[in-house]
């Protein structure tokens, strides 16, 4: 505000800064007639073109040919068993109570627990896990909390989990059908209607905490699994129209695989009833799976171009790699003086390229390595192995690698870089620090070979 | 039903390939299932691209070069066999720029002062490819270098190699060009029984196809796979030296025995 004086511009309302000026300004424009502002303000705030709330109707309620008097008076409740009177306000419309029982007791409701006879449980129920006494157990317990089977498990005096539990209460159906007079005359009943199938439960929640307990990573693998899945299928469908082949479907790599196979299968397959080719149910994170998929892909089509599948498959293998590795891969390749895209690209020269391109990642990320382990400090390196007269500190070097990481360019052939020095280090490690031939490490050693 | 037969003398070392036989619709109306070769790759070598001759005293300002366009076979044979019609899409200033070809050569011949991208689409046969694949190219007009005065007789010629692959042909494709130069067929185990092949109406009747007494055919760029697969092996060879080089000085670094070396017999302490 002073600022604004200083420099002599004109003051401006602004709502958010100027709390006071605004507030008169806002006065005149005050529609509520009857109610607060702040209440008002809940409604919306200024009048809408077409009043959405009939603003007096807010104020009078009241109808006034009744007399209400509110009286604490005791009550009782059918859902409850004992007796017991308890006291609330009551609305007294002139001088009659209410009548009716407690407005809440209609919510006590309970399930219809089967409940057998000693002889029904001799007949049909005798199981080898299950003693008669956990049995009655367990059926009380449902009863007593209305099949709630976490709290019944949680209650149970031996454990068992959810599932079995269920199972076992579920048997009870085998009751209701014994004492069905016909078959037809129960088929309607829930309880027979759906069985229950404690494996397929097992497994699915099994399935459920895979999924839930995936990670983001996973999750978005998963999703670009299935965006690939759903293309490939598109284009199947496209090009596909006369027949239908068979896919081979994939071996499952271990049961994390299995289940999103399991979950992707579920999901996918409703929409199309053409087998999943091998790419969904390829684990995520291997560039070999992203080779693989591509390839089917690939087969997918009826006709393509070298040079389209050299792209596809190269995107494939870089897939895990930042922007700036992959421009490096293609500084590595202009260095070794190989054409980024191949000039005469037939199946062999394509195939060589890819490996040389996989090549040239492998190495990138070796160098990598070794760069952090160098930075990784210099008490690890002062306690070497290999007893080195004379070794100076590294502390020198410390200043060095403080430094942001800056990758190292690869140098091939040594014709870019003017001021390598060729003694001191192998090609490929620009030099760093000044150069001195009294270091006598060991790792100089083998590269100086 | 669908099932895989496998070929009648398995006597190759090689993984056979099945024929796979989709399942026969029930619906008469719907075409009838094609057999196709799995794992079976059917190639065919081309070069594309374009020849501009600058048009020296005749030309104007609208039509300084005459250029051709076209797409011919990597080592001149005759890619009608495989090719039924191409199509170049022309920049819309020309007349009529949608411009087919029913029959080889595929080319077309133009005037023009400008340098455009031209659009190429391959039509297949019937029995080879019931879609269209594009090619892309860009009208090069003018050489690099201002090399001294326009010749006339000297073209600018830009083209590109590539190869159309058929990744799971048709059996009835692969009996009819089995034996034909302009395509590469791997070989089939001995044994396997193909069907008669059923030769493809082609318009054919004037000429020929191949393009290996082309007028302009001295001209045609040289495409040596050799030379590539011999940067590429080369470079490949420095790579993996560097990576045994760097594995071994991690491993030194780690505290790790040096791991076995094949290729050398270096001895270092």
């Amino acid at each position: 505000m002073d600022a604004k004086d200083i420099l002599g511009i004109p003051k401006t309302q602004l709502p958010t800064t100027q709390e006071k000026k605004s507030r008169p300004q806002k006065e005149p424009q005050r529609k509520p007639d009857g109610i607060s502002r702040e209440v008002y303000a809940l409604t919306g705030g200024l009048a809408p073109l077409m009043p959405s709330i009939d603003v007096s109707q807010l104020k009078k309620r009241p109808p006034s040919d009744e007399k209400i008097t509110w009286q604490w008076l005791p009550f009782t409740n059918s859902a409850r068993k004992d007796n017991l009177q308890l006291y609330h306000w009551v609305r007294v419309v002139n001088g009659v109570p209410p009548t009716g029982d407690y407005s809440f007791a209609k919510y006590n409701k309970s399930v219809d627990v089967v409940k057998y006879t000693d002889e029904e449980y001799e007949k049909y129920l005798t199981d080898p896990m299950w003693t008669k006494e956990e049995t009655d157990q367990l059926f009380e317990l449902c009863e007593r909390f209305d099949l709630r089977f976490i709290v019944i498990a949680d209650r149970f005096p031996s454990s068992r989990t959810v599932e079995e539990l269920k199972d076992r209460y579920y048997v009870s159906r085998a009751i209701l059908i014994a004492r069905a007079p016909s078959p037809t005359d129960v088929s309607g009943h829930p309880l027979v209607k759906d069985p229950y199938n404690v494996s397929q439960e097992v497994e699915r929640k099994r399935a459920l905490s895979m999924v839930l307990s995936q990670t983001k990573h996973q999750e978005r693998k998963d999703a670009e699994v299935l965006a690939e899945a759903k293309r490939i299928t598109d284009s199947r469908m496209a090009s596909r129209a006369a027949e239908e082949p068979e896919m081979p479907v994939a071996s499952h790599v271990g049961s994390e695989s299995a289940d999103r196979a399991v979950v992707l299968g579920d999901t996918v397959s409703p929409s199309s009833n053409i087998q999943l080719p091998s790419a969904t149910v390829v684990p995520s994170t291997s560039i070999i799976a992203d080779s693989a998929s591509t390839l089917a892909s690939l087969r997918m089509l009826r006709v393509y171009l070298r040079t389209y599948a050299l792209e596809q498959m190269v995107q494939a293998a870089s897939s895990s790699a930042g922007l700036r590795t992959i421009k490096r891969v293609e500084q590595a390749l202009q260095e070794l003086g190989v054409n980024l895209k191949p000039k005469v690209p037939t199946k062999a020269v394509c195939a060589e390229h890819l490996e040389l391109r996989k090549e040239i990642l492998t190495l990138l990320n070796l160098q990598k390595q070794l760069q952090y382990k160098e930075a990784e400090g210099s008490s690890y390196r002062d306690g070497s192995y290999i007893d080195m007269p004379g070794t100076p500190k590294r502390s020198q070097r410390a200043g060095d690698q403080d430094r942001t990481f800056v990758p190292e360019s690869i140098n091939f052939g040594g014709e870019r870089v003017g001021k390598r020095d060729q003694k001191r280090k192998g090609p490929g490690r620009l030099s760093e620090a000044p150069s001195s031939p009294a270091h006598k490490r060991p790792r100089k050693k083998a590269s100086d070979l | 039903m669908e099932g895989e037969i496998e070929p009648v003398d398995c006597a190759s070392a090689s993984k056979p390939p099945r024929i796979e036989i989709p399942k026969v619709p029930d619906d008469s109306e719907k075409p009838i299932a094609i057999k196709r070769l799995k794992d079976v790759e059917i190639c065919v070598p081309i070069v594309y691209g374009t020849m501009a001759f600058h048009l020296g005293r005749k030309a104007s300002e609208s039509q300084s070069h005459r250029w051709t366009v076209y797409v011919r076979g990597a080592t001149n044979e005759d890619i009608g066999v495989v090719i039924k019609r191409v199509v170049f899409q022309l920049h819309p200033s020309f007349n009529n720029p949608t411009r087919v070809v029913e029959s080889p050569p595929f080319e077309l011949q133009e005037c023009g002062w400008g340098e455009f991208e031209i659009a190429i689409s391959l039509f297949f046969h019937s029995d080879v490819c019931d879609k269209p694949l594009d090619l892309y190219h860009h009208l090069k007009l003018y050489p690099e270098a201002e090399s001294g005065p326009k010749s006339t007789k000297k073209p600018v010629v830009m083209e590109s190699y590539n190869e159309i692959v058929f990744p799971e042909p048709a059996e009835g494709f692969f009996a009819r060009v089995l034996n034909h130069p302009a395509v590469v067929v791997p070989r089939l185990p001995a044994g396997f029984v193909l069907p008669t092949p059923v030769p493809i109406d082609s318009v054919h009747g004037k000429g020929r196809g191949d393009t290996k007494n082309h007028p302009l055919s001295h001209w045609f760029m040289n495409f040596s796979e050799a030379d590539e697969l011999l940067k590429i092996a080369s470079a490949r060879q420095q790579v993996q030296a560097h990576i045994i080089k760097l594995r071994r000085e991690l491993n030194m670094m780690n505290g790790l025995p040096p791991p076995p070396n094949p290729a050398s017999g270096h001895d270092y302490a």
